[in-house]
Formats: C-alpha cells, sequence, structure tokens
C-alpha cells in the first residue's frame, strides 16, 4: 500500500509541474509537445457566460504539411479526456496517440495529405488555458476563478487558432462524442469556413441521462476532501479517489454490457476463490480500478468538471427556437455522421436527429451505422468498416475539393 | 472516367441506363432504395449530378459511404417525410416501389421533395407471369422476381396498368414511360399500353406533379 501511494505521488508531482505551465514540463526528448498560441489581454475571448477571458492560450499539435492554398487542413476535435496528441505520443503519458486508428500515414486522415490539427480545448489541462493554468491576475491558478465555459466558447477559440494559423477555410472538421458536438458547433456557426463534417457518435444535445452521469462524477470529485474547494493545487494535494471514482463510472458508459461480458465475464482476478472481502476480487473490479486510477495521473479534476459541465450545457436546438434542422440552413458543408449500434451513451438514435435536420435543409448528409459490440468507445478503436467509410467519405470530399487525387487503396 | 454513358458495360442495370437518360446534367437527385449506390455513380459520371441516396440495408449504406457517395441509412416510407419540398429536381426509386408499405404515399412524397419522380417497378403484367399463375396456380417466381411467396421483400407488386392507374389517382403527370422486354429491349413508342402490359418485363417512367395539384 505505501508503496503504491509514493509511487502516486511522484505521479502527480510531474502532473502538477505539467499543469501550471503553458506545456507539459516532462516532455520527453522524442515525444514532440506541439505548440502553443497565445492571445493577449488586448484580443479577449467573449464567453458565453458574458466573461472575457484575455490573455488565453490554446495548446495545438499539427501533423502534415499546409498545401500553397491553405486547403487541405482537417481539424481534429478531442472528447472530453481527449488532448491535442491525437497522433503522436502524449509526453506526459508516453503513449501512443489517441486517435492512431484515424490519423496518420494512409490513414483515413492521412497525414501525408492533410494538414491535421489538433487543439486543447479551452478547460482542458494539456496547455490551453484551463483551472489548471496560472491565472496571470493573480499567479495563483484559476482553480474555481476560471469562468464556466461552454462547448460554443471551446469551438471560438478554436476559430482564433485557426485564424492564427492563417487558414480561411477548413477541409474538414472531425470528431467523436463531445469532438462531435464540437463539428456540429462548427457547422452551425461557421457555415464558410467548414467544407466538410464528420461528426461520430454524438448529439445535438446533451441527454438527461448524460447530465445524470456527469453530476455522479463531478460529485465525487467534490466529495473528495482532497478537491478542498478547487483549490487543491495551491495546497499540495490532488483529490486523486474523488476523480478515480468519477472516471470508472464514466468509463463504464463508454463500454456495452456485451463487451464488458466478453472481456471479464465473472472471471476472478488472480485468484481462484472469492476472498470474502472488499478488495478487487473481480477482474472487471480491477480493471476499472487501473483505469481510475491511470487516469488520475494524466488528468486535472477541475478540468473535468469544467468540460462535463461544457457537456452538459450544450444544446444546439435551443439555440434556433428548438429547431436543430434551422442551426444548418443555408449549409454547404458535406456532413458524414456515424454511430454505433452498442453505444448506449450517444445512441444511433441520437446521431441521426443530427442527420434528419439536416435532411430537412437538404444538406449533403452521409449517415452510416457501424455493427459494433465494443460500445461508445468504438470510435476509438479499429472498426474496419467505419474506418474505410469515413476514408471514402474524405476522398470524395477531397476530388469535390479539387484537391490532389488520392491512390484508392484496391478493394 | 467522363464521357456517355458507357452503355457497353455488361454490369450496367438496363433500367439504370434509361434512368440516366431521363436525367438531366446536374441535376439535385435523391436516389431512393440506392442499394450499393451503382445508379449513384452511374449518375455521377454521366451526368454530373449532385447526387444523395437513402438505403435501407447496413451493408448498402456503409458500401456506398465507402465509395464516396452521399448515403443515408433509412426507410422510404418513413424517412421522406424528413425532407423539404422541392428540395431535388429527380427523386428516383429503382425496381424499390413493390417493396414498400405503401407504395402511393412513397410516390406522393418523391412528388412532394423533388419536381419530377422516376420510378421502375417490375411489371407483375407480364404474360409469363399470368400464364405461370394460371397453369400452376400458385404464385409465380421469375428471374426478376426469384422469391418465393413467403419470404419475398416484393409486398406490393403490380402491373404497369396498376401503376398508370394510381398515377391518374395522385394527380401525377407521366411525362415518360418506357417499357422493356424480358431480354431489356426497349418496346417501340408506338405500341399501345394494353400490350406493354403484355409483354413488358419491366417499366420505367418519368413523373411530374400536375401544375395546380398538391
Amino acid at each position: 500500500m505505501v508503496e503504491a501511494s509514493l509511487a502516486g505521488d511522484v505521479i502527480a508531482e510531474g502532473v502538477r509541474a505539467s499543469l501550471h505551465d503553458p506545456l507539459p514540463a516532462n516532455a520527453g526528448p522524442q515525444a514532440d509537445a506541439g505548440d502553443v498560441a497565445t492571445f493577449p489581454e488586448s484580443e479577449p475571448l467573449l464567453l458565453d457566460c458574458g466573461i472575457s477571458l484575455g490573455p488565453f492560450s490554446i495548446a495545438y499539435k499539427t501533423y502534415g504539411t499546409l498545401n500553397a492554398e491553405k486547403s487541405n487542413a482537417i481539424l481534429v476535435c478531442h472528447a472530453l479526456t481527449g488532448d491535442q496528441y491525437c497522433a503522436s505520443p502524449n509526453p506526459v503519458t508516453g503513449r501512443d496517440g489517441w486517435w492512431t486508428t484515424m490519423i496518420g500515414p494512409g490513414k483515413p486522415v492521412d497525414t501525408g495529405r492533410y494538414f491535421v490539427i489538433c487543439s486543447n480545448i479551452l478547460g482542458g489541462c494539456m496547455g490551453s488555458s484551463g483551472p489548471s493554468m496560472r491565472n496571470p491576475k493573480t499567479g495563483r491558478p484559476y482553480g474555481l476563478d476560471f469562468p464556466v465555459i461552454t462547448i460554443a466558447d471551446m469551438v471560438r477559440a478554436q476559430a482564433r487558432l485557426i485564424d492564427h494559423l492563417g487558414i480561411r477555410q477548413l477541409f474538414c472538421v472531425i470528431g467523436g462524442s463531445m469532438g462531435g458536438m464540437q463539428v456540429i458547433e462548427w457547422a452551425a456557426k461557421f457555415k464558410d469556413r467548414v467544407f466538410a463534417a464528420v461528426p461520430i457518435a454524438t448529439a445535438a444535445r446533451h441527454s438527461s441521462q448524460n447530465i445524470a452521469f456527469h453530476e455522479v462524477g463531478r460529485q465525487a470529485v467534490m466529495a473528495d476532501p482532497d478537491w478542498r474547494a478547487g483549490r487543491y493545487l495551491e495546497e499540495g494535494a490532488v483529490p486523486r479517489k474523488g476523480l478515480a471514482v468519477a472516471r470508472m463510472a464514466a468509463h463504464i458508459t463508454y463500454l456495452s454490457e456485451e463487451a464488458l461480458h466478453r472481456k471479464f465475464g465473472r472471471n476472478l482476478q488472480a485468484r481462484d476463490v472469492k476472498t470474502f472481502s472488499f478488495d478487487a476480487d473481480f477482474e472487471v473490479e480491477s480493471y476499472l480500478r487501473h483505469q481510475g486510477f491511470g487516469f488520475v495521473e494524466r488528468f486535472d479534476a477541475n478540468s473535468y468538471l469544467y468540460i462535463t459541465r461544457a457537456m452538459d450545457y450544450f444544446d444546439l436546438p435551443a439555440e434556433y427556437e428548438g429547431k436543430l434542422a434551422n442551426a444548418f440552413k443555408g449549409t454547404q458543408t458535406r456532413f458524414c455522421c456515424a454511430s454505433f449500434t452498442s453505444d448506449w451513451l450517444y445512441p444511433t438514435r441520437e446521431n441521426r436527429q443530427i442527420v434528419q435536420a439536416l435532411n430537412a435543409v437538404a444538406a449533403n448528409v452521409s449517415f452510416v451505422e457501424i455493427d459494433s459490440d465494443k460500445g461508445h468507445d468504438a470510435f476509438l478503436l479499429n472498426e474496419p468498416e467505419f474506418l474505410a467509410t469515413v476514408g471514402g467519405f474524405l476522398n470524395a470530399s477531397a476530388r469535390r475539393r479539387g484537391l490532389p487525387t488520392h491512390k484508392p487503396q484496391a478493394d | 472516367m467522363h464521357g456517355q454513358i458507357p452503355a457497353a458495360k455488361s454490369k450496367r442495370r438496363v433500367d439504370h441506363l434509361l434512368i440516366a437518360e431521363m436525367v438531366t446534367r446536374k441535376a439535385r437527385v435523391l436516389d431512393v432504395g440506392c442499394g450499393d449506390g451503382d445508379l449513384l455513380e452511374l449518375l455521377a459520371e454521366t451526368r454530373d449530378v449532385d447526387g444523395r441516396g437513402v438505403e435501407i440495408s447496413r451493408e448498402g449504406v456503409n458500401h456506398c459511404v465507402a465509395r464516396g457517395l452521399s448515403v443515408i441509412q433509412g426507410d422510404a416510407d418513413t424517412d421522406l417525410a424528413n425532407y423539404p419540398d422541392g428540395a431535388f429536381d429527380y427523386a428516383i426509386l429503382s425496381l424499390t416501389i413493390q417493396a414498400t408499405r405503401n407504395p402511393r404515399n412513397v410516390t406522393e412524397q418523391l412528388l412532394r421533395i423533388s419536381r419530377h419522380a422516376i420510378i421502375s417497378l417490375p411489371n407483375f403484367g407480364h404474360w409469363a407471369i399470368r400464364l405461370r399463375f394460371l397453369v400452376n396456380g400458385r404464385m409465380p417466381i421469375t428471374g426478376s422476381l426469384p422469391y418465393s411467396w413467403y419470404d419475398s421483400p416484393n409486398i406490393h407488386l403490380c402491373s404497369i396498368n396498376d401503376f398508370v392507374a394510381l398515377c391518374s389517382l395522385i394527380d401525377a403527370r407521366i411525362e415518360r414511360s418506357v417499357a422493356l422486354d424480358g431480354q431489356g429491349q426497349r418496346i417501340g413508342l408506338g405500341v399501345p399500353l394494353l400490350l406493354q402490359n403484355m409483354i413488358g418485363s419491366q417499366a420505367v417512367f418519368l413523373l411530374t406533379r400536375e401544375t395546380g395539384g398538391r
């Protein structure tokens, strides 16, 4: 026990160092930490809550080369606990990028062909302005002084980054889950800046059930005495247990009953008989604990509160008299929506509502439902049919955009 | 790749080639029941259309999207209602009407969301079908209708004459109709409808909403 908690402290120390500074301090020599765009106080970001945030920073990572016409840029939007390291090793964890099934040389989002931009969202904890960053006005971490942000705020911040990179129109905006929310927000608010959009396993408004799950996670964080009313960074604490429990609960929602059953069943963890205790007797318990405590090493608890809040507040149709179709009126963007049969967090039904709204304005939309038993997380995994459809869509869109033709892979 | 309709391509369905002739260049087209997307691809290659598809089978949809076609998974009976009036120049239902639950409603929806509807159908009034039923007294199984009655997706079969009657009922004007014989050859324009209904194996109709109609 002592050893485990010691190891935890060491890792947490590393995370704290990374949280304060714009870039992870412990980035290894081989891991490219990426760049940070900082916007001065004179150019603040006007947030939905009414506050002007400035100065603010957006950390980002790019892959591939922007062409002379600046017409081949793809913006990748990450999900709740993602970051800008979508296709290269994460400098904090040393682990592979989180979407290497989708992005890379020869992959559907081909970095040999497209210029891929992935930014840490506003409110995140990997170098963009968020609650773990130092508040330039006080010199202390923002903590709960960071304004409550929305998906629209995240997208506005991304748009500023895209301006900063000198790109007028993105060839494509792609993302799953909360990334998908950002995609449809982009498509609704910046119609002429999005040539193609790929919202995956997402929803135009967060469901009551999803808000409920998030509330469980937030309450777990805030119930941890080490949360210290949000000022844990200054007090040298980390609400490790609360954040781990939040992650454990959330992780279940990313899987499916079939996937859990196939992977673990009722198997016992490294023992032959039940121990008649509250140890992790079952493999599934051990797995969840591992997920929870691994997560704490790389993620900030306050960021978790802010980002889940932003997702809960997301309700695009509410901004358009309750009719989602109005959000897309006049759109020229080509859409490709995708859902997964076993995703009960963002079920096909909710993805189809986006498709129906797009149909209602006669938008150019494709929609695939992928047969998978891997639950919501399927979009991050190697699902060949899913990857083939996204690749086909991007190829066809690239032709329309006049990008150089790509040698199609043999059938 | 671009050029005239490649009639020589043996894999092209005859009714697809006929439909492609009826579609004007650069038109907005919705193909309802688009299957693997062969017709949409033909129309894109030869007519440069802005094409979309609706397909009920998941495999069909995923195949189409991977081919670069704009297709959604959906059901002709329920999902056409989502489209606005006049969204397309042509709405196509190719050899699909007999598999819909409500062919009248589907036809009316096609003419609501589109200026023209192009509908092709297998002709249940063909002499060989009539003969088989007369001789055997059992539901006929033919090359174009290869299913037994109990596992057939074709739940609303009709003859050419039946369909013409439906058009008149719902104020749809028949701009053009072409019947094909069992070999896929066009039946001459001068052939009276009664005879087309006898020797036509399938037919393709180009419909327009009657002005002043709904």
